[in-house]
């Protein structure tokens, strides 16, 4: 056990930090989220020159080869940061597919350009009835000669808008399987759904969509598994990014309650606020105790899915209880849509919902623990 | 940052984890907590043999210093222990004396006292209670008001102590008392400990509210303490226990054993139908499970980040973290329990009887666990804690 991190981790954090504070402040976060891209086309390629798209995939494919760690690292900073970018659905969503399901020349071809910024990709997955289970994928994929078409609506495909490649899935004759679109191809339609978290999330329709058989991710019918492959780790990143925004919140709370002062003293010196904000810093340590913990589940190989779960929950929770508190302490400043505090606030509430809801993971969780967990019998 | 255990102390888990396994087989019925500890004589009899063996083992003094009986254990290795027994909610470990009382001697104690009050700690021969509470004095700890005054080579001890958990079983009693009649607050008190049976002593019962005989009053009168039961300087007792009160460990117990008892909830509520189905089945009842176990698992990982930053040496932080693993841990237990006996619905009333599901312990958590919540440092206390020393936040009086 060495819960200190590595001078390489320590230094990597810090200069993803100092990146996103220089580049992109508060200010600029309200006016890339308004913008119709909802990222920073300038952002992107400096990214990718500081090789955070491919540090914790596989040399074999053009990747760095770091632990997992890094990913979540960098997730927690940008969380921090409430940094807006396709970073989370083309390298963590569809890079972790293309990883986990895509064929040897797949993954060679589209995990390099990942990494080296050139292809942004969105997974759409979600359709209208908003499942996580694989019982929501009605749209269909038909088999015309030695086409493929495709017919429905996918929604909150998030950046697919700005998105070059989207992976669809969509059931076909062996199962559900996952299509590789052009996102500009023939009989799309995309237009940005208005949700809080203003993460480019979009409604895509599909009429009569024509594409070649051979852009079938991987082998055909085995979508699904491919997706579950990908969403424990998916999970784990979201919920990194979520234990930033927690982190991000409160250190803008302590500094607020600090300087604001009501009757003649600062806020921060009365009880109700102090004990608040006691909890939202018990709230958050734990979390980020738990997410280190499965983080380094995930390095050693250890099967994660149950944890993944628990923390998702957790952060869902967590970020759900310190944003509101971190805005209610703000006062009436706290509401308004130019405080830094909302884009937290409004996030927690975005990112609760993606990678599974509450509910979701708290009955994987609770038929884990009925079947029998090995430390608990 | 890697969580995974090392080989080494992977072994030593499996060491602790053999011994606990094999001891429990003899335990009384008992439902582990503190009341447990104090239920029967027949259960603090186990208490101390299992503590005797403890010591023989050189499993109590571990994180001491060498030079004292220990092995300078890393805190990592003392979570493990922590982790394995209350993972079989097992007794033994005198939590005054072991964990609180021995610390403040290695810090605060003369090079005499060390070897004279050490050894029989180690050993598990001695057990101790604490007289820090007094019936105008609780929070607000240092404002208490027994005296003692020098006569001598003696000090004499009058006053009232209250709340003091298991001072009708132990054979010491740790004091915190004003030397200096003239001062107020934490200036002019010291640390004192002395045999409980004294002449001047009087211990009295106080029920606590599930009927049990866990905490007590004590009256001194005239008490005669040798100066050299006097630990550290006079009038500097202050500083010293404030460091006392930080050797309340990380809280893994409050976890480890939570997990034990949600293991049990699980069995039960597979085993039970109502409606024609298990409760299992229930999604109300599944939801709580789930919450509960990933709160567990959160507190888990809390405690082993707060024990490194202890073994880092990060004094402050630590601090913070120990009064994080408090809160949460104590404020999850009653969680626990109250969601388990509301699973429970008309049987979760009941105390120990044939028909109380689990024994009756749940009810009996339910009930320990606000007691819990006040004891060593109310909730909010640790949260003010948290607050002024965690996040810095101003301080006012
Ligand atoms: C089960 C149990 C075992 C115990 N064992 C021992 C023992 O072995 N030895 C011993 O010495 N003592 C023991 N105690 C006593 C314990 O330490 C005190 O009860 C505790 O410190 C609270 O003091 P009090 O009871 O006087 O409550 P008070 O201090 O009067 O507190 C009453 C309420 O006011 C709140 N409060 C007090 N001050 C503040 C503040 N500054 N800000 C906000 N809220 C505040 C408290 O949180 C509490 O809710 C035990 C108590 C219990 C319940």
């Amino acid at each position: 056990m060495d819960l200190d991190f590595t001078t390489e981790q320590n230094t990597f954090r810090e200069s993803v930090s100092r990146f996103l504070t220089n580049e992109c402040p508060f200010d600029k976060v309200r006016q890339l989220e308004e913008s119709a891209q909802g990222y920073a086309p300038d952002l992107w390629p400096k990214m990718a020159d500081l090789g955070w798209f491919g540090m914790s995939f596989p040399e074999a494919y053009g990747g760095f080869g770091g632990e997992f760690m890094f990913t979540v690292i960098l997730q927690e900073e940008i969380g921090r940061a409430c940094f807006p970018s396709p970073f989370f659905s083309t390298v963590i969503q569809c890079g972790l597919t293309i990883l986990a399901g895509g064929t040897e020349e797949q993954k060679k071809d589209l995990l390099g350009k990942i990494f080296d910024g050139s292809l942004i990709m969105a997974l759409a997955q979600y359709e209208e009835e908003a499942s996580y289970l694989p019982t929501g994928i009605r749209m269909r994929a038909v088999a015309q000669g030695d086409r493929v078409v495709l017919n429905g609506t996918k929604m909150f495909v998030m950046d697919a808008n700005i998105a070059h490649k989207l992976i669809v899935v969509a059931r076909a004759d062996p199962g559900i399987t996952l299509f590789l679109v052009e996102a500009k191809a023939p009989g799309i339609t995309c237009s940005k759904m208005p949700t809080i978290g203003m993460d480019n999330c979009c409604r895509v329709i599909f009429e009569d969509v024509r594409i070649s058989q051979k852009e079938v991710l991987g082998q055909p019918g085995k979508g699904w598994e491919v997706l579950e492959k990908m969403a424990p780790k998916a999970t784990v990143a979201k919920a990194a990014e979520m234990v930033g925004g927690c982190k991000g919140a409160i250190d803008l709370t302590v500094r607020y309650a600090k300087e604001r002062e009501q009757y003649g003293k600062p806020i921060g010196s009365y009880q109700a606020i102090q004990h608040f904000m006691a909890n939202m810093a018990l709230a958050y340590e734990t979390g980020w105790s738990y997410l280190y913990k499965v983080a380094s589940m995930i390095d050693a190989d250890e099967d994660f899915s149950v944890e993944a779960s628990v923390l998702k929950s957790a952060m869902d929770e967590n970020a759900k209880f310190i944003s509101e508190r971190a805005c209610h302490i703000h006062g009436g400043i706290g509401t308004a849509r130019e405080a830094d505090i909302g884009l937290f606030f409004r996030r927690a509430k975005a990112f609760s919902t993606l990678m599974g809801d509450t509910d979701y993971h708290d009955n994987k969780v609770a038929e884990a623990l009925l079947k029998g967990l090995p430390d608990l019998t | 940052m890697d969580f995974k255990l090392t080989e080494e102390q992977r072994a030593l888990k499996l060491a602790f984890e053999d011994f606990f396994r094999e001891e429990m087989k003899q335990a009384p019925e008992t439902t582990g907590g503190l009341e447990a500890l104090l239920a029967s004589e027949e259960s603090w009899k186990f208490h101390r043999t299992l503590g005797k063996k403890l010591g023989e083992k050189g499993w109590l003094s571990r994180p001491w210093p060498k030079a004292y009986g220990g092995c300078d254990a890393p805190i990592v290795e003392q979570q493990l222990f922590n982790e394995v027994r209350a993972k079989y909610r097992a007794p033994g470990v005198d939590p005054w004396g072991v964990e609180m009382f021995a610390p403040t001697v290695l810090i605060g104690g003369t090079e005499e006292q060390k070897k004279r009050i050490l050894p029989p700690i180690a050993k598990g021969e001695v057990h101790y209670c604490q007289g820090w509470s007094e019936p105008n004095a609780g929070s607000d700890l240092a404002s208490v008001r027994a005296t003692a005054f020098k006569a001598g080579d003696y000090y004499i001890v009058n006053g009232q102590k209250i709340w003091t958990t298991g001072a009708h079983f132990a054979d010491h009693i740790f004091l915190l008392l004003r030397t200096d009649s003239s001062s107020r607050r934490n200036a002019g008190l010291s640390v004192f400990y002395c045999q409980k049976d004294l002449p001047g002593i009087e211990v009295r019962p106080i029920q606590y509210m599930n009927g049990k005989h866990v905490y007590n009053e004590i009256f001194f009168t005239d008490v005669k303490i040798p100066e050299a039961n006097r630990i550290g300087q006079e009038g500097e007792g202050w500083g010293l226990t404030r460091e006392t009160m930080n050797f309340e460990r990380s809280g893994i117990g409050y976890f480890a054993g939570a997990k034990t008892v949600l293991a049990e909830l699980v069995r039960y509520v597979k085993n039970t139908e109502r409606d024609g189905k298990a409760l299992s089945e229930n999604p109300l009842v599944r939801q709580r499970l789930a919450k509960l176990y990933r709160d567990i698992e959160l507190g888990i990982a809390l405690s082993y980040m707060g024990a490194w930053t202890q073994h880092k040496g990060n004094a402050m932080r630590a601090v913070t973290m120990a009064s994080m693993a408090k809160v949460y841990g104590t404020e999850l237990n009653q969680r626990l329990a109250t969601a388990a006996t509301e699973a429970m619905g008309l049987y979760g009333q009941l105390e120990q009887s044939d028909w109380a599901p689990m024994g009756g312990s749940m009810i009996d958590a339910f009930q320990m666990a606000i007691g819990m919540n006040i004891a060593a440092g109310s909730s909010e206390i640790q949260r003010n804690l948290i607050a002024w020393v965690g996040l810095m936040l101003p301080r006012t009086k």
